[in-house]
């Protein structure tokens, strides 16, 4: 623009127009297209690591014939051979593990978060047991609970408890003080109180608290299995990766996860239905936690 | 409106039956040492309107929490309609500055919360008609399903105006219920609160820090002043009712303002 046009079009100038906001071409796509293309990318590394053979084959092999060894173990699984069995099995672990970590972590959630007693009597024990590697204690449920699935199922709840706890008693003191104080001018019972005010309040840090509790117990239960052998798919695995079929142990291995995601999805769902008025989002923190 | 008038600490008051009665209330608070409260007077009768003023920790929450019932007095008594506060009391109605909603809860659920607690659920959904007409006398017509999640901050304190009234308390005690609200809904609101209060002749106490609000709503304006939390100056208040928001630009208004600013530069803020 010159500057005889500048003093002509000084009104025009006023109603600049602003430049469209630039969106790159990859936010654009929809996201089953980038979180593919992410996958590909990811594949394309893997297969160029082994043709450069980075990494002996043993131990790294190709993503086809991890691929094709998935479809294998999906097979298997579909036609309810020994795999099936076996997944069953540590569902088993993981589904009883899991509820027992509820039903007790609830509890005990209860009693340290609501109860003077819990909480300067009982908390610094549970504090001081959370700081141990739970996983090391699977040895001790094994000598205790022999090789069966009682000794899984015990790791399991064992290890996906603490965080029940914690996200409980978290709970209970999420209500604010004029909540608190609102029901305390009303003349609510404690009992009311606790049902009425402090459970649904903290209803959304229960649930943080269950969904870490669904991922960890299948660690428990695996770990359990690979110590404390059994029937079930970290027992798989194990033997797997003692034959150094490296293709199938993560053919199991991502099967395995899907246990996880299950649990974590059931936990997820119920959520969403119970705690309507909690609109949320996963966010990468809590999948972290 | 003479200068004796206006500090001595226990006005004459309006005429009427005193609601609500404090005599001499000291707060000492032994474990820590500290003195809250010192001899505070207040005599509100049937269907005025008390505020008080004053700033952060000059003992506003101590003496509403003595009010209520929730903290025994160190010295000196409570007595609301004519027996002595000695724990919560049904008669009394709170709101706070949060309208402290339960989100799980429909607006005429949260309305009926104190009946819930104190009376059972069959009670309280035989008062969800008293609720609806309440939420309609507040403007909420119509929101009676509505989750909070779905209400603006000026609706929700309303529905906490609600579940304030529907217990019919003899007293109502604020803690500064809008002043999270911004300007324009604050204004709005009081005046919506005068209109409330008329209508069900609610005797009221108002904790703000907002002069305005206080000199536009109040029959008594105390201000308070801090360490320990004392009265400083009464202030009555003769603006004819019902007060518009038109009167704000009135110097009467003005001055009134002014007269409480420099009640509280006193000390207020040393």
């Amino acid at each position: 623009m010159t500057n005889k046009q500048t003093g002509a079009n000084e009104e025009a100038a006023c109603e600049t127009v602003w430049a469209a906001e630039k969106v790159s071409w990859i936010d654009r796509l929809p996201r089953a297209v980038t979180m593919f293309l992410v996958l590909l990318v990811f594949l394309s590394v893997w297969q160029i690591a082994f043709m450069l053979k980075v990494i002996s084959h043993i131990i790294l092999p190709s993503p086809f014939a991890t691929i094709e060894e998935i479809v294998t173990v999906g097979l298997n699984l579909l036609t309810g051979d020994y795999m099936l069995k076996a997944l069953w099995t540590t569902a088993q672990e993981v589904l009883i593990g899991f509820m027992i970590a509820v039903v007790l972590g609830f509890f005990l959630g209860l009693l340290v978060g609501e109860t003077d007693f819990g909480e300067r009597m009982v908390m610094p024990y549970l504090v001081a047991i959370n700081a141990m590697p739970k996983v090391a204690f699977a040895p001790l449920f094994v000598s205790w609970l022999g090789f069966g699935i009682a000794s899984k199922v015990a790791l399991a709840a064992f290890v996906a408890l603490f965080p029940v706890i914690v996200g409980t008693a978290a709970g209970i003191h999420a209500a604010d003080q004029n909540a608190r104080m609102l029901f305390r001018t009303i003349g609510a019972s404690r009992w009311q109180t606790l049902t009425m005010l402090k459970l649904p309040t903290g209803m959304p840090h229960f649930f943080t608290g269950l969904k870490n509790a669904a991922v960890l117990a299948v660690v428990g239960a695996v770990v359990g299995e690979f110590l404390g052998g059994g029937k079930g798919f970290g027992e798989l695995i194990r033997i797997a990766a003692s034959m150094i079929n490296t293709p199938r142990v993560f053919a199991l291995i991502i099967y395995l996860s899907l246990l996880g995601l299950g649990t974590f999805g059931v936990v997820l769902w119920l959520q969403r239905k119970l705690i309507f008025w909690h609109k949320e989002t996963i966010t990468t923190e809590e999948l972290f936690e | 409106m003479t200068m004796e008038n206006t500090l001595s600490s226990l006005p004459v008051g309006l005429e009427g039956r005193p609601v609500f009665e404090l005599r001499g209330v000291s707060k000492t608070y032994k474990r820590r040492n500290v003195h809250a409260l010192e001899k505070i007077d207040l005599r509100l009768t049937e269907g005025s309107f008390w505020a008080v003023i004053g700033s952060s920790g000059c003992g506003k929450s101590t003496l509403l929490k003595i009010m209520t019932g929730l903290l025994s007095p160190s010295e000196g008594s409570v007595m609301l309609s004519g027996k002595p506060v000695t724990g919560p009391r049904r008669d009394i109605g709170m709101m706070f500055q949060q309208p402290t909603l339960f989100p799980w809860r429909t607006a005429v659920e949260n309305v009926v919360l104190p009946i819930e607690i104190r009376d059972g659920k069959k009670a309280a959904l035989e008062k969800h008609k008293d609720a609806k007409a309440l939420l309609d006398l507040v403007g909420l017509k119509g929101f009676e399903q509505v989750y909070p999640n779905e209400l603006s901050g000026g609706m929700a304190q309303r529905v906490a105006i609600c579940r304030m009234l529907i217990t019919e308390p003899a007293v109502l005690l604020l803690d500064e219920p809008f002043s999270a609200l911004d300007e324009l809904s604050r204004d709005f609101m009081d005046m919506e609160l005068q209109r409330i209060c008329k209508e069900r002749n609610a005797t009221t106490f108002l904790v703000t820090h907002s002069i305005p609000e206080a000199v536009i709503l109040s029959d008594m304006v105390s201000v308070m002043s801090p360490r320990p939390g004392r009265i400083a100056a009464t202030v009555t208040i003769d603006l004819p009712r019902p007060r518009t928001l038109e009167m704000m630009t009135e110097p009467r208004f003005a001055a009134y303002v002014k007269q409480i600013r420099e009640l509280l530069d006193k000390g207020a803020f040393l």
